[in-house]
């Protein structure tokens, strides 16, 4: 009796001996570390980044003596003293609006188009097939193509609706995509549910599809801006550089944060190169808003649908 | 699921008797009047043939219950009459389908102006992601009319459903439960005042409480609406409808009768194989 025990007790313990796991558990755990370190890369890289620039932010503060509020309040200058990126910021909020009622209606309206009504035939495919192509086109395309056709072109010179332009062509294929993605979210049971109601198609659109789409298209199309709003080179191209002053309306020249800092950065003075370190400080501050208010609206509202 | 219901069905055939004895007494006797009527209809979708020469009178202000086995083309049929299969590219209608003896695939007639005639309650309930009070005014509203607060109240109550959301008409009808959902839907369909009602099998995803709600909800209905129900469950069609028709698996209506005759005594065989349980 005694000896079954035994050899019952031997057989639970020898059950698994010709398994050896130990090296897969390492190859589990080293793989594991190798993935999280690939994944920290990037956090790391961008606060390197945010370090470097706040201290260069800093040393500008304060060893160079730049006054916020004069950096708010001041025009760009040639004498490093009494230069300002009053003018920049504001004509890049007006290029962000501008290029905002350009590319949004264009972009919503054939994203619509293409989900809503295009056929699923050949032609449909090549346009979706042609935009996913313009979303990978390099920047500075834009921006040629802005000057070749707007600038110089039509003739009206390097103002601020030719860089509108650039940037409206660079977001909308961005634009489309991201209001495309919304639109599908939208369950068809719904749309089924308002022409079953005696809807036409564009009322099942504009009062059903829409509003329930509408949070993604908004956080797609900020998150669109977003991107515009740090583009240098198609205002390069377009020639919004070496202007100084807030510009007076839709129809004068000027130099947004990015082109601004571009030109600061390029001066052989250290005290231009600290007064583009607060430049990038306050285009990154748009950023990290116009982000946190994107990532705000798709939180809440993806519950509601 | 079939296995499941199957059983079910035969031990509840002492109940399914009496309940169509009661349901006869309250409208069996009054004259039939056609509203819905099909002739010769054949539906295709692309090479396949979904429905095969179906001809049927669908009498007003009764329930006509539409039964039969997965794929027999019963909502196929439903969707026939409100046009609803015109989304589908492939689909392909031919014969005749008359709603008040107008062919309604005559060129002149505008599927949005049918639909506004006759609703639809669809399987899955599918409220919009608005407040209550905007699913329910949505159809008076796509026909340029105001809807007051009557309006709502009335269609909320015609769906058994005023009582449990008066204190919320403006939170989402998404924030409701399935059931509350699917009456919702139902007024939605009925706010318009269409003259018939659809229902895709209205009660297939809810539980037995809510869709008892929805059955007796089914017979105050008719009152007022023509009702044509598709469903999977024959005790629902022997409880609930006057009329019933089995289609079978081909899209071939092979009976069409009152819903005594075709629970009691079936003329085609096939007919009494699945009702009985024998396949299906």
């Amino acid at each position: 009796m005694s000896t079954e025990t035994e050899t019952g007790v031997e057989d639970g313990n020898t059950l698994f001996s010709d398994i050896d796991l130990s090296w897969e558990h390492r190859k589990n755990e080293l793989f594991r570390w190798l993935l999280i370190a690939a994944s920290l890369f990037g956090v790391v890289m961008l606060a390197l980044l945010l370090f470097d620039v706040v201290t260069d932010f800093y040393t500008g503060l304060t060893e160079f003596n730049i006054s916020l509020y004069e950096f708010f309040t001041q025009d760009g200058s040639q004498e490093e003293t009494r230069a300002g990126f009053k003018g920049a910021v504001i004509a890049s909020i007006m290029l962000m609006i501008m290029t905002a009622v350009l590319a949004f209606f264009v972009g919503v309206g054939s994203a619509i188009y293409l989900e809503e009504y295009a056929p699923d035939s050949r032609i449909t495919r090549l346009i979706e097939a042609n935009l996913a192509n313009l979303a990978g086109v390099p920047s500075i395309v834009y921006g040629l193509l802005a000057l070749a056709a707007v600038v110089n072109g039509i003739g009206i010179g390097p103002i601020l609706i030719a860089g509108a332009v650039a940037l409206g062509l660079l977001v909308m294929p961005i634009i489309i995509v991201s209001t495309q993605e919304a639109l599908r979210a939208v369950p068809d049971s719904v749309r089924n549910g308002s022409y079953a109601t005696g809807a036409t198609k564009w009322q099942t659109i504009r009062r059903v599809v829409l509003p329930a789409a509408i949070p993604g298209i908004m956080t797609g199309t900020i998150l669109a801006l977003a991107r515009a709003i740090g583009e240098t080179a198609p205002l390069i191209m377009v020639g919004a550089l070496f202007v100084n002053r807030t510009p007076s309306g839709p129809t004068d020249r000027f130099s947004a944060m990015p082109t601004q800092i571009y030109n600061w950065a390029a001066q052989p003075s250290e005290h231009f190169i600290h007064l583009a370190a607060v430049g990038i400080v306050v285009l990154l501050s748009f950023l990290f808003v116009m982000n946190g208010v994107a990532i705000y609206i798709r939180h809440r509202y993806e519950t509601e649908v | 699921m079939p296995t499941q219901e199957t059983e079910t069905q035969q031990a509840d055939d002492q109940l399914i008797t009496t309940d169509i004895q009661h349901a006869e007494s309250t409208r069996r006797e009054q004259p039939d009047q056609t509203v819905l009527e099909a002739r010769d209809l054949d539906v295709f979708y692309g090479e396949d043939q979904a429905l095969r020469s179906v001809d049927i009178e669908i009498p007003e202000h009764k329930v006509t219950a539409i039964i039969g086995p997965s794929g027999c083309g019963k909502s196929t049929f439903l969707r026939c009459i409100n046009r609803m299969n015109d989304m589908i590219d492939v689909c392909r209608v031919q014969g005749e389908l008359t709603f008040r003896s107008k062919n309604v695939y005559d060129e002149d007639v505008d599927p949005v102006a049918l639909r506004r005639k006759i609703g639809q309650v669809f399987q899955k309930p599918n409220p919009f992601p608005k407040s209550i009070r905007d699913n329910v005014t949505y159809g008076l509203e796509v026909q340029g009319k105001s809807a007051t607060d009557d309006d709502v109240e009335r269609a909320l109550r015609g769906a058994a459903l005023w009582d449990e959301v008066k204190d919320q008409l403006d939170s989402s009808g998404l924030d409701l439960s399935g059931g509350q959902q699917q009456r919702l839907c139902i007024a939605r369909a009925i706010a318009p005042d269409p003259e018939v009602i659809l229902m895709d099998e209205p009660t297939s995803g809810l539980d037995p409480v809510a869709a008892s709600k929805i059955e007796d909800l089914i017979d105050e209905l008719v009152e007022d609406y023509t009702v044509v129900i598709v469903t999977h469950n024959m005790q629902q069609a022997a409880r609930i409808s006057d009329k019933t028709a089995v289609f079978l698996t081909g899209g071939n209506l092979v009976e069409f009768d009152d819903t005594a005759s075709v629970f009691e005594d079936p003329e085609d065989d096939r007919v009494e194989d699945y009702i009985t349980g024998k396949f299906g």
